[in-house]
């Protein structure tokens, strides 16, 4: 997670939060890191770009989006 | 010296779309329902059987042939000039001039179409692509080719606030008439499909990969269009000099800024009301006053909500016919202002009605529904035309019969 | 006759000084544009994280914004809608078209595409400061007084606007040129009156 932490960073240009300050369990979105809908996007593309794995529900976005954990647990089921 | 009240009237239209290479054209697929959407054909992309999208059947050579303008040109300006030329003849002022005429037209890619081909030959060997077709990349440039073309030079500008730049060139152009600085304004606005906007649309997941369903409870998002409208504007002296009628008055217009996200619309309209009540407010009329609304009605999910949300709040019932004529043309981006606005005007000319293509469920939080059959013979006295763009820009025209 | 309007603050940022009404504030020489705005952000201390995704003009246009508001503008005595803004500039959104280009090689990228429009910088303003008044956006090959002057004026005599930011925001191969003016019909007490002259002196001396 620990890398994931530091792509998210680098693909959201979070340039004011360090990688290691991002809880496991904190929201991503809305309270928490305080994402938009433009940065649920680029999530999208760095699950594409950095893990080739391609969301192609958009709808299913805010589930996987919701955490680091959650993220990297979706990581996880789709590259077995 | 302004007169806020002088009267700007459109004395020229001139349009091409994926429903017609000119007004007649259009019209006619209008009224039996033929719309211009269906697979890419002239661009090279990844997109190319998946992404349906509204393109002018005219390639670059016919339309060269068609303005005068050389073939190597962008399709921006080709389009433009195609549209402009046919709205200034249409306006038949040759007989009055020297007139003090402007041309404001808006696009939002420019010469992007011309500067992608560039690109991907540059990228491989920089000292390959023609250095000399990218200089006509800015939205200005396009402008001026289009000015060249028709013999404006007086007074040409620009302008690029996405989606609702041409209807901003509209009114802007009316200003310049009641201030008394010009005469007569060719005014509207092109855009040509590119990779680049196909791209960033598709990126932003706002596009329907069936062909799009504006103001349906299901609908999926927005299908990508191009073309070019302009309308010709003139001062009352002018006006009373012409030979042929006059197609209606440009009787209000506004202007505001939604303040809320950068491409997405706030969820209770807020810009779009405060568009279309300053715009009814200038033409002194009230909302039961509308006969008819040119919906913005893209297609996506935030649009249709938001734009219905406004209509809504602001109108009563029985509400004004509505339709979205972009389900027949795709979203033209900074050509919509103009192109619709060129057809809100034949509404009221021909007493016409467009319908909404592919409406199949009404949307549920919205007392009303738009038309879903063409209507003649109809008392059209006063449309109201939006146009919303990315960056809060929202814009709302009324055009009125004399 | 009609009411005389007043620059009652202005700013501008160009050749990597930051300067507000003719007083220098901050300069960082020698780096490149994008940096530079950074440092600016982070030498006034500003709180907006939104800032760090924006685009270059976006970056430009907010800070110039903020810092010509700061201290000069009474927000409170305007309805949202009475505010607007009249932008214009030379190269619309070309800095970032080229750089939101670049990613469609691999995949595009939603966030820069966003600001492949030179009206987002007034979108970004306008909800930064909740003004929801009048906005556009023109493009000319250099900036023109009169015309900023005059369409002004003019928004302001029709009513559309109460108060008002105009002027010019450009960026460009990594050269960064802003010049905004608030103008009020009320005359504060370092008012000058909003005429051609006055612009024009006050671009020329920043900009030349």
């Amino acid at each position: 997670m620990t890398d994931l932490k530091r792509q998210i960073v680098e693909q959201l240009n979070l340039q004011h939060v360090k990688a290691e300050d991002i809880g496991d369990d904190q929201p991503l979105f809305v309270e928490g890191l305080g994402l938009d809908s433009i940065d649920a996007l680029e999530l999208i593309v760095l699950l594409q770009q950095q893990y080739n794995i391609k969301l192609n529900n958009a709808e299913d976005g805010p589930k996987v989006f919701q955490t680091v954990r959650t993220m990297a647990d979706y990581i996880k089921s789709q590259q077995s | 010296m302004y007169t806020k009240n002088a009267a700007v009237y459109v004395a020229g239209v001139g349009v091409v779309s994926a429903i017609g290479n000119n007004t007649a054209a259009c019209l006619q697929s209008l009224e039996s329902g033929t719309a211009g959407i269906g697979p890419i054909t002239s661009l090279e992309t990844i997109h190319k059987n998946v992404l349906p999208v509204a393109e002018v059947k005219l390639t670059n050579p016919e339309l060269s042939a068609a303005t005068g303008l050389p073939a190597t040109v962008s399709r921006t300006a080709l389009l433009g000039m195609k549209a402009a030329k046919e709205a200034w003849e249409d306006a038949g002022l040759s007989h009055l001039l020297p007139l003090r005429t402007g041309l404001v037209s808006a696009n939002s890619v420019g010469g992007m179409d011309k500067t992608e081909s560039f690109f991907s030959t540059f990228i491989k060997n920089n000292q390959g692509g023609r250095l000399r077709n990218v200089v006509n990349h800015e939205c200005g440039a396009v402008t001026e080719l289009v000015a060249d073309g028709l013999g404006i030079k007086h007074f040409v500008t620009t302008i690029s606030t996405a989606c609702s730049s041409s209807a901003n060139s509209i009114f802007y152009g009316a200003r310049l008439i009641k201030h008394n600085l010009l005469d007569v304004v060719v005014a509207g606005g092109a855009d040509a499909l590119t990779k680049f906007t196909l791209n960033g649309f598709n990126t932003l997941q706002i596009l329907d990969r069936e062909f799009c369903q504006p103001f349906d409870e299901n609908r999926r998002g927005l299908n990508l269009g191009e073309g070019a409208g302009y309308v010709v504007l003139v001062s009352e002296t002018v006006a009373q000099k012409i030979r042929k009628n006059l197609y209606g008055r440009l009787s209000g217009y506004s202007n505001a800024n939604d303040a809320h996200h950068q491409t997405a619309s706030s969820p209770e309209g807020t810009g779009s009301y405060m568009a279309m009540s300053a715009a009814l407010s200038l033409s002194g009329l009230q909302p039961k006053d509308i006969s008819y609304i040119n919906l913005h009605g893209t297609g996506t999910y935030n649009n249709d909500i938001s734009e219905g949300t406004a209509i809504r709040r602001l109108f009563e019932a029985p509400y004004p016919k509505m339709s979205s004529t972009k389900s027949f043309t795709g979203h033209t981006l900074g050509a919509s202002g103009g192109i619709e606005a060129v057809f809100s005007v034949l509404a009221i000319k021909h007493g016409f009605i467009y319908p909404n293509l592919r409406l199949q469920t009404p949307m549920q939080a919205l007392p009303f529904v738009p038309e879903t059959l063409f209507q003649k013979n109809m008392t059209v006295n006063h449309v109201l035309s939006n146009s919303f763009g990315f960056g809060g820009n929202c814009s709302s025209l009324i055009f009125s019969k004399l | 006759m009609t009411e005389p309007l007043y620059i009652t603050a202005s700013c501008s940022i160009a050749g990597n000084i930051v300067a507000k009404d003719n007083k220098l504030l901050f300069a960082n020489k020698g780096i490149a544009a994008q940096p530079f705005l950074v440092s600016v952000y982070e030498h006034f201390a500003f709180n907006y994280p939104r800032f760090y995704k924006m685009d270059n003009l976006c970056k430009l246009g907010w800070l110039a914004a903020e810092i010509l508001l700061d201290q000069s503008f009474d927000k409170a005595q305007y309805q949202a809608g009475d505010v607007g803004l009249l932008v214009a500039n030379r190269s619309a959104s070309l800095d970032t078209d080229i750089r939101y280009f670049e990613t469609v090689k691999t995949m595009a990228s939603p966030a820069l595409f966003v600001y492949t429009l030179p009206n987002i910088v007034l979108g970004e303003i306008c909800i930064r400061h909740q003004f929801k008044g009048e906005n556009d956006f023109f493009i000319f090959d250099n900036f023109e007084a009169g015309f900023m002057q005059y369409y002004t004026a003019h928004l302001f005599a029709t009513g559309a606007l109460q108060a008002g930011i105009c002027g010019w925001l450009e960026i460009m191969d990594n050269r960064a040129a802003a010049c905004l003016w608030l103008v009020e019909k009320k005359e504060t007490p370092n008012a000058i009156l909003f005429t051609e002259e006055n612009i024009h002196h006050i671009y020329q001396t920043t900009h030349g």
